[in-house]
């Protein structure tokens, strides 16, 4: 209970300041948000006009007074209207987070699709040519840009196979496939590596050579024994990746015109959307450390030894 | 030095083919063909030739020579934001894990609060919203990355305080600042150096990710994520201004990625790979 005090505390002082480090950030930053939102129709717009929606737009007080007031609107779920949506924010926000949400659940399962077995074969046939093979293809992973790689499978598969569309701005099943893809291929790279050490790491352990001994065969101690211990440390490496996804992969998102919180955010940097971009910030925080602590929580439930220690 | 050349003879190698690197970054001007930013129309979008072996891009320029040139902006980018990372996160650690007290406690809620949160959505925010150019690219980094290293010193400086030699330094009178630069740094720096050399490749795909996005360097400089970016629309007709710019990216990543991980093995023999 008091962790968990402990907890909320430090996830509530993060809030607030990355909260106001955005806040600054806007305030201090080149750019008239106001010149920006009126003249945008190739208008030239006078002094007066500019003055009367800033005060609308309460953007003439003191930097602290419109920081309370953000803050006040926030906590009660109402983070101010997008400029150039003229849209609320929170409407803008849950709208490219249905998107997003998509291509974090199918890149999962494509990691997972592609990550496990790999995993589990190299670290099975440990220094045989399996192993070679997929280590090599882990390291090369590794080092290739997201959003090259993204635009390589959109030339082969999109244009001179044209399996795939080239860009969809709406959610389309087919359009899912490649941006998942790129994501799941750059994210498998790490996971094979942690999969492999993960297996290897269980099966120098005594109770394998205890089972080997009893006479079990090595696929009943795999399936059997050795995958379910290592679970746990997988679990970790799968909620930051989700909290990693969830925060919308902004490159990917405009490589392949997806409609998520990322493009969005990129969009919402450009046009100095302050509020959108201040809404974003807040929300992608809140999201990964939800996401942190419910991985935490899981540890105490999948780990024995957490969860009697806890009740000393 | 041939005996160590012997012992370690992949690092020997990619040492090497860093230093080629480094070469290539520095005499760039020299060695590219063409100026990469000399224009002309009557080439635009010219496919791979014997005269531009990468083709040429939307303004006519040579992009055999703009990978070039690339090699210096992004080499100086990321050197310059690793250096300034080892800087500031070691000073930071260096006084919060020696000094201890409320400044440490301040500086760690600080640094716990920027590793809560996912740090390329904030560089993202930060470039963007001051403006895309070089020098905000390293900062949006810096304002990152810093916490991981403060972090990491500071954890190396809290076992080495309460070491003997330490103590005897201490009792002798000897000046703090001696302290901190005669018996914390040197031992501290072996680690610095191994996370800063593998955060070499991180740190490269970063920049080029920002410039792919519009926040990072600006036209008309020569900078392998801005040439993709400005490819993009060209995946159609040209496609030789993503690939080469892309491949450039992942060769010299890899480079650095593979000398990081020999340049701990050499440092660090303990760590096992």
């Amino acid at each position: 209970m008091k962790r968990l005090i402990h907890r909320a505390t430090q996830m509530l002082v993060t809030l607030l300041g990355v909260s106001f480090i955005t806040f600054c950030l806007a305030y201090l930053a080149p750019g008239d948000p106001v010149a920006m939102l009126l003249e945008s129709a190739d208008t030239i717009v006078s002094e007066e006009v500019l003055e009367k929606t800033r005060a609308e737009l309460g953007l003439d007080k003191p930097f602290l007074v419109q920081y309370g007031n953000w803050l006040a609107g926030a906590l009660q779920g109402d983070m101010g209207m997008s400029y150039s949506a003229k849209k609320p924010v929170t409407e803008k926000l849950s709208e490219g987070f249905v998107g997003t949400l998509l291509l974090a659940f199918v890149t999962i399962v494509f990691v997972l699709l592609i990550s496990l077995p790999l995993g589990i074969w190299s670290a099975v046939r440990q220094n045989e040519w399996p192993d070679y093979v997929v280590r090599f293809f882990a390291f090369i992973g590794v080092s290739m840009p997201s959003f090259w790689l993204g635009l390589m499978l959109l030339y082969v598969f999109g244009l001179k196979l044209g399996w795939f569309p080239i860009a969809s701005s709406t959610i389309t099943a087919k359009g899912i496939v490649l941006p998942a893809l790129t994501l799941a291929i750059y994210q498998s790279t790490k996971y094979v590596r942690q999969v492999r050490t993960v297996i290897l790491d269980e099966l120098h352990q005594d109770y394998v050579i205890g089972a080997r001994a009893r006479g079990l065969s090595e696929s009943t101690i795999l399936w059997k024994h050795v995958l379910p211990n290592a679970v746990l440390p997988l679990i970790t490496l799968l909620g930051m990746s989700i909290g990693w996804l969830l925060g919308g992969v902004a490159v990917i998102e405009i490589v392949f015109s997806w409609p998520g919180i990322g493009n969005m955010a990129v969009r919402a940097i450009m046009m100095r959307d302050y509020p959108l971009i201040e809404g974003f910030v807040l929300w992608i925080a809140i999201v990964y450390m939800v996401i942190n602590f419910l991985v935490d929580l899981s540890y105490t439930w999948l780990d024995p030894k957490l969860r009697r220690g806890e009740q000393h | 030095m041939t005996e160590f050349i012997k012992q370690h003879r992949l690092f020997a190698v990619y040492t090497a083919l860093v230093i080629l690197l480094v070469l290539v970054a520095i005499f760039a001007p020299q060695l590219a063909p063409q100026d990469p930013f000399d224009g002309n129309m009557r080439n635009v979008l010219q496919q791979p030739s014997d005269e531009h072996i990468f083709g040429t891009d939307k303004l006519g320029r040579d992009t055999f020579s703009r990978i070039i040139c690339g090699t210096q902006t992004s080499l100086f980018m990321t050197i310059c934001v690793v250096v300034l990372l080892a800087i500031v996160g070691g000073v930071v650690g260096v006084v919060s894990g020696y000094f201890g007290g409320k400044v440490e406690m301040i500086l760690m809620r600080i640094a716990d609060m920027m590793l809560a949160f996912p740090g390329v959505v904030l560089a993202i925010a930060i470039a963007g919203i001051l403006g895309g150019s070089i020098v905000n690219t390293i900062l949006a980094l810096l304002a990152v990355g810093w916490a991981k290293y403060a972090r990491l010193v500071r954890s190396l400086v809290i076992k080495l305080r309460h070491n003997d030699y330490i103590i005897a330094a201490q009792v002798n009178g000897t000046k703090t600042i001696n302290i901190l630069w005669r018996h914390i740094l040197p031992n501290i720096l072996p680690m610095i150096v191994i996370t800063g050399a593998m955060d070499i490749g991180t740190m490269m795909m970063e920049i080029a990710g920002l410039s792919f996005l519009g926040f990072g360097a600006q036209p008309p400089t020569p900078e392998w994520g801005l040439m993709l970016n400005e490819g993009r629309q060209y995946i159609q007709t040209a496609p030789w201004l993503m690939i080469y710019p892309g491949a450039a990216i992942f060769v010299v990543v890899a480079i650095f990625n593979l000398w990081g991980d020999a340049l701990r093995d050499v440092l660090d023999p303990r760590h096992d790979s």
